[in-house]
C-alpha cells in the first residue's frame, strides 16, 4: 500500500511559507506517495493557489474559518485531525509553527511523532538528529498506524513550482476551542531576506559588543543581499532580537554562504549551520572552535575586517 | 491550593560532548555528568518566582524515568520546589508515554499551571508539552519568554520565528519555556541539606495506569558526517577573492 501524506501548510494568510515547499519535497522522497497539502486559513484562496503549484502535490484541501486568522495550535489541531483520517503520514515543518502544532496533532491522534525528519528511508523509517545534531538516529514505526512528523527544512531543497493541483474546499463542522486567544505579534520590519531561506547569511556573536556593533553587519548584509543572524550569546546580551538566533534552539539554516563574525562556535550554534554550503569564520581568537568547521577562516579584528570586505565587494 | 506542576528530565549535562557507541546501539552515557534539562530548570525557576510573588502556593516537581531521576528531583527540591513526584519507569520512554504519565499526575494534583521545558537537549523531540495539552484538552503556550498570571488566565509571550507573539490562555494551561524566560538560581548548600527532608514520593508508571508502549523502534545511532576543515586566509582581500572565485559573492 503506498503512502498517503498530508502536509500541513504554514502561511501568514497571504503567502505560503517556504518551509511548506520543503515538506512537500521531503514527502516526495518517498516513491509513489500521494501528497496532499492542507491549508487552514480565514481566507485560503491565495495560499492554496501557491500550494497547488508545488511539484508533486496531487490535491490541495482548504478549510476556511475566521478562527484561523492567526495560527493557534489549539484551534488548528482538531481541524488537521479531521482531515488526517485517510492519510498514513501527517507532516508539518520544523518551524515554531509546525513544532507547536504537529505535536498537538499527534496527541489528539494518539500517534507517534518523528521530530526533525532529515531523511525518509521508507514509509516506516526516518532519520533525525538528536543531541544537538551530535548523533543521527534512525527510527522505525513499530505498528502500522499513522505517524506524525516535523520536517527539518535545512535537509531538503524546496519543491519546484509549475504544478497545477486541484483545490478542494472542505467544510468541517467542529466546535473549536476558545480557551486560547491571539493578542499580538511584534516582528521587526526588515527588507532583508528571510533568515531561514536566504542564500547568504551573516551572523554576529557577542564580540560585536552591542546592538550598535551589529550595524556593520547590517551594512555589509545589505550590500550583498544577505540575511543577518546572531548567536545565542548575542541575543541573550540584547544585541539582536530573538528571531535572529541561529542554533539548536533557534533557527536551523542551510544557506549557500554563512559568515560567522565574532562567534566562537559553541556546539549548539554549529548544529544550526552544519548544512551551510560554505562557512566563513572571522574571529580574533584563532583557537575558536568555529574554525574547525569553517571552509575559510580569517583571524583578526572584525571591526576592521567587515568594513574592508564591504569596500571590496562594493 | 494553587499549585504549579513542573516537569524535570534527567539528561546528559549541557557541557558534555557525547559519543555514539561504535556498534551504533546508542550514545555512550556511562559515567558522564547528568543534570536537569536546562529548559526544565527554567520552568522550575519560573514556577518558584510565581510562588514567591504570591501567584501560587505550591510548586511540585515531577520526573518520569529510572530511579536515578531522584537525584535531579532532589536538586529541584534544593532549588525550592515544595515536593517531588517520581514516576518510576525504565527503558525507552517516548514523549507520548511521558505525557500520559504527566496527565495522570495532573488529574491527581489539579494544578493551575503546568510548566515544562520546550525540549530536552538529549532527544530534542520537543513534544511533551503539546502532547500533554492535547490529551488534557487544555491550552498550550510554547516557547515562552514572558509569563504573566491573572485571575483565571495567563498572558504568555512566545519566541516564534517571526518575532514575539503574545497569547492569552485560560487556566489551567501548559506552558513550555524558552531560554530567555529567566535565569535559574544557583542552589546553596544549606538548601541541599533542607531538600533531603522534603517529600519525594515514587509511583509506578503502570500503577498509574500508563502502558510503556514503544511505537518507534530505535534502529541505529550514527555520528554525524564531519565537515572538512578548510583553509586560513590572511586578510579580507584574500577572503573576498576566494568567495568571488567560488561564485558566492
Amino acid at each position: 500500500m503506498s503512502a498517503r501524506i498530508l502536509v500541513v501548510a504554514e502561511h501568514d494568510g497571504t503567502r505560503l511559507n517556504p518551509s511548506t515547499a520543503k515538506c512537500v519535497s521531503c514527502a516526495g522522497t518517498l516513491a509513489g506517495a500521494e501528497i496532499v497539502v492542507a491549508v487552514c486559513a480565514a481566507d485560503a484562496a491565495a495560499v492554496a493557489a501557491q500550494a497547488a503549484q508545488l511539484a508533486g502535490v496531487s490535491r490541495v484541501l482548504t478549510v476556511e474559518n475566521p478562527a484561523n486568522r492567526h495560527a493557534l495550535a489549539a484551534v488548528l489541531a482538531p481541524q488537521v485531525v479531521a482531515l488526517a483520517a485517510p492519510f498514513s503520514h501527517v507532516l508539518g515543518p520544523s518551524t515554531t509553527f509546525g513544532k507547536d502544532l504537529m505535536a498537538r496533532v499527534a496527541g489528539l491522534l494518539d500517534a507517534p511523532q518523528v521530530s526533525d525528519i532529515m531523511a525518509i528511508e521508507s514509509a516506516q523509517r526516518f532519520r533525525r538528529p538528536i543531541y544537538a545534531g551530535n548523533a543521527i538516529l534512525t527510527v522505525e514505526l513499530a505498528g502500522g498506524g499513522k505517524v506524525v512528523g516535523t520536517v527539518r527544512a535545512a535537509s531538503f531543497e524546496a519543491a519546484a513550482t509549475g504544478g497545477s493541483a486541484p483545490i478542494e474546499k472542505v467544510a468541517l463542522h467542529l466546535e473549536l476551542p476558545t480557551h486560547t486567544r491571539f493578542v499580538s505579534v511584534s516582528a521587526a520590519k526588515t527588507d532583508r531576506p528571510d533568515l531561514q531561506t536566504a542564500r547568504r547569511v551573516i551572523s554576529g556573536g557577542r564580540a560585536l559588543g552591542s546592538a550598535d556593533g551589529f550595524k556593520i553587519l547590517y551594512s555589509l548584509a545589505d550590500k550583498i543581499g544577505a540575511a543577518v543572524g546572531a548567536s545565542r550569546a548575542a541575543v541573550d546580551a540584547g544585541y539582536a532580537p530573538n528571531e535572529m538566533q541561529v542554533g539548536q534552539t533557534g533557527k536551523i539554516i542551510a544557506p549557500e554562504l554563512y559568515v560567522a563574525v565574532g562567534i566562537s562556535g559553541a556546539i549548539q550554534h554549529l548544529t544550526g549551520i552544519k548544512d551551510a554550503r560554505t562557512i566563513v569564520a572571522i574571529n580574533k581568537d584563532g583557537e575558536a572552535p568555529i574554525f574547525e568547521v569553517a571552509d575559510f577562516g580569517l583571524v583578526g579584528d572584525l571591526f576592521q575586517i567587515i568594513p574592508e570586505i564591504e569596500k571590496l565587494v562594493g | 491550593m494553587k499549585r504549579i506542576l513542573v516537569g524535570i528530565k534527567r539528561v546528559v549535562d549541557y557541557n558534555v560532548r557525547i559519543r555514539v557507541k561504535p556498534d551504533g546501539s546508542g550514545v555512550a552515557i556511562d559515567g558522564v555528568k547528568m543534570s536537569i534539562n536546562p529548559f526544565d530548570e527554567i520552568a522550575l525557576e519560573e514556577a518558584l518566582r510565581i510562588r514567591e510573588r504570591g501567584g501560587a502556593d505550591e510548586v511540585l516537581a515531577a520526573s518520569v524515568g529510572p530511579a536515578d531521576c531522584q537525584q535531579q528531583l532532589r536538586t529541584a527540591l534544593a532549588m525550592g520546589a515544595d515536593r517531588a513526584l517520581h514516576v518510576q519507569a525504565d527503558g525507552v520512554l517516548e514523549p507520548l508515554v511521558v505525557a500520559r504519565a504527566l496527565l495522570k499526575l495532573v488529574e491527581r494534583e489539579q494544578p493551575l499551571l503546568v510548566i515544562l521545558g520546550k525540549q530536552a537537549i538529549d532527544d530534542d523531540n520537543g513534544q511533551t508539552g503539546q502532547l500533554l495539552a492535547a490529551l488534557w484538552n487544555r491550552p498550550q503556550a510554547t516557547y515562552a519568554s514572558k509569563l504573566e498570571l491573572a485571575d483565571g488566565s495567563a498572558r504568555v509571550t512566545r519566541e516564534v520565528d517571526a518575532g514575539l507573539e503574545t497569547l492569552e490562555v485560560d487556566l489551567p494551561a501548559v506552558v513550555t519555556t524558552d531560554l530567555r524566560l529567566n535565569e535559574p538560581r544557583y542552589v546553596k548548600l544549606p538548601d541541599i541539606m533542607k531538600a533531603k527532608k522534603k517529600p519525594l514520593d515514587t509511583l509506578g508508571l503502570e500503577a498509574l495506569g500508563v502502558s510503556p508502549r514503544q511505537q518507534l523502534r530505535l534502529v541505529r545511532f550514527e555520528p554525524p558526517p564531519q565537515r572538512q576543515k578548510g583553509i586560513r586566509v590572511k586578510d579580507a582581500a584574500e577572503l573576498v577573492a576566494a568567495l568571488k572565485k567560488k561564485g558566492l559573492l
